[in-house]
């Protein structure tokens, strides 16, 4: 059973003060997750990807179209307690400390008296904030407050968790540690959907991604058969400190890093660069096909998109 | 539901209390202790007279400055620091928060009123020597006042509930100035002719009714309240109360939250 559907999923603001004019910030959006999988929506700012999240959290309401969480409607109670959400650059009630505002949350979720206290602790020492659970949130870094953001997510166990650039703001250790997190979430079944610009981040950590640009969906898939799109190229690596002259023609690109060469072949020329440096006599390191990166696609994507808006235009 | 009301109400109360909003009391405090000294020294035989006019004008002033200013924030602070969004995405309903915001400032504003009516009473004490039977109807007088406080922190949530805190500050401040004038308006209508008289007649109703709620100089002179008003005050005050918080959870079911 998909954990989330998304289908025809709109909204079009109206903005200005006398003569409204119709702004959109999501064309019609239709979208499937799989339960137990981490799906990444991919886009630059503005690509509408927190008016998503907001249409699936029931802040903001549809123009058109409906979304299903667990097979449920969004907004309908049942379903909201077992969902849990990470707004983007978090904020939260800066008089309350750590663990009293998880026990507001835990509360507000309908998590019993004697399970909160127990879940806190958990929480707390899972997003590594125990020490500071007596702390007032005015006194919490950025980062803290990031995982103080995320613990309030998961502090009553949801079964799917919406994250909104759950990574920004926050240092390398940090990012590891929401990764980490979040494929933690993922082993124990949880499905996990969140947004991001940061593609490394989507690239190590999602089974599927969406690229959204300007409110348009403009492709979905795993992550390896988005970048599987081999470029007809291999990249072969050796130890040495010359590139041979028999192998100068066969390569599009080379590069020499200490005692370490790195060249980009044709895939119809691999085997005879293959024979050009076994004549030469070195040892080769490896030998992979070129496969797009997840940026190279996003960019790509992008690329095409706005060359078809202004064709449109 | 009762516990969610119950959970946003008492973190509204501890966001008061601990952004030092009681910390008016010492204000307070000092404003009677001050009167009842000097009052003392500078008037023969009003002492009681100041001392309760003061006492529960200055509750009111203090109450309503509280009411309009944090009921104007309770929402759209809210929206502004995005704490709004991590609290419904839970299964709490907008009319469950609008209500429990609602119930937390009520009660901060509760819990102040009766700290200051015990300084009052203290004052009175103090220039009195002895308190008189007629001083319970201080305590109606007092109860007034929370009505009129219940009346002006919906009015506040009402006016947050959709516009930004400054504009909520003025229409809620208005509402405050043109309903201490409710009977006036009241009479201007009977007197009014045509067109006047109608919108004039519709204005007095829709602004809050706080002049007839105001018995601080009748209470200061020991005149007794009657039975009649204080029932029709109170279900009055409860009814109109519930009516702009109704218009507040309509209007904030609506709103997208941008």
């Amino acid at each position: 059973m998909a954990a989330i559907e998304i289908v025809g999923l709109e909204k079009t603001y109206h903005v200005g003060f006398w003569r409204k004019r119709p702004k959109c910030a999501l064309r019609p959006l239709d979208l499937n997750v799989e339960a137990g999988e981490i799906f990444g929506l991919l886009g630059p700012n503005g690509a509408g990807k927190t008016t998503t999240l907001k249409l699936l959290m029931g802040l903001v309401f549809p123009t058109a179209g409906s979304a299903r969480i667990l097979g449920v409607e969004i907004n309908h109670p049942g379903m909201k307690a077992q969902i849990g959400f990470l707004p983007e650059q978090p904020y939260f009630y800066d008089h309350l400390t750590a663990c009293e505002l998880l026990d507001y949350y835990a509360l507000l979720s309908g998590v019993g008296a004697k399970e909160r206290r127990r879940k806190i602790d958990e929480v707390l020492a899972r997003v590594g904030l125990r020490d500071a659970s007596g702390l007032q949130l005015r006194k919490f870094s950025k980062g803290m407050l990031q995982r103080v953001g995320i613990a309030q997510a998961i502090v009553h166990d949801p079964r799917v968790l919406f994250f909104d650039e759950p990574m920004s703001g926050l240092d390398p250790i940090g990012r590891r540690e929401v990764r980490d997190l979040m494929e933690e979430l993922k082993q124990q079944g949880k499905t996990v959907f969140f947004s991001t610009h940061i593609l490394s981040d989507a690239e190590t950590l999602c089974d599927r991604v969406a690229i959204l640009h300007l409110g348009e969906l403009r492709g979905v898939g795993a992550v390896a058969d988005l970048t599987s799109s081999v470029e007809g190229k291999v990249e072969i690596i050796w130890h040495g400190s010359s590139i041979p002259a028999s192998l100068k023609p066969l390569t599009s690109e080379c590069h020499l890093t200490g005692d370490t060469v790195r060249a980009i072949v044709r895939e119809a020329n691999q085997d005879a660069a293959i024979d050009a440096l076994r004549e030469q006599g070195v040892r080769i390191l490896s030998l992979t096909p070129v496969r797009t990166s997840l940026e190279e696609y996003f960019v790509r994507k992008l690329k095409l998109s706005e060359t078809a808006a202004g064709v449109g235009l | 539901m009762r516990t969610r009301i119950a959970c946003i109400a008492s973190n509204t109360f501890r966001e008061a209390v601990r952004d030092r909003v009681l910390y008016n009391l010492i204000a307070f405090a000092l404003l009677m202790s001050g009167a009842a000294v000097l009052v003392g020294q500078i008037s023969i035989g009003i002492e009681r007279l100041v001392v309760v006019n003061l006492g529960l004008s200055a509750i009111s002033l203090f109450g309503i400055v509280i009411a309009i200013f944090i009921g104007i924030g309770l929402v759209s602070k809210e929206i502004e620091k995005r704490t709004l969004y991590t609290v419904l995405s839970r299964p709490v309903g907008r009319w469950e928060f609008i209500v429990g915001k609602f119930f937390g400032l009520a009660g901060t504003l509760v819990v102040n009123t009766g700290l200051m009516a015990i300084g009052v009473f203290a004052a009175l004490l103090y220039v009195s020597r002895a308190l008189e039977p007629a001083e319970v109807w201080i305590l109606v007088g007092l109860y007034f006042i929370i009505l009129q406080f219940l009346m002006i922190t919906a009015i506040a949530l009402f006016f947050s509930s959709f516009s930004s805190p400054l504009l909520s500050a003025v229409f809620a401040f208005s509402s405050f100035v043109i309903g201490s004038f409710a009977e006036d308006l009241h009479g201007f209508a009977d007197t009014a002719q045509g067109a006047s008289r109608w919108l004039a007649t519709a204005a007095a109703y829709l602004v809050p009714n706080f002049s007839s709620l105001n018995v601080i100089t009748s209470v200061a002179h020991q005149q007794p309240v009657t039975r009649q008003l204080i029932v029709s005050n109170s279900l009055y005050a409860l009814v109109y109360t519930g009516m702009v918080l109704c218009g507040a959870v309509l209007i904030f079911e609506r709103r997208n939250l941008k």
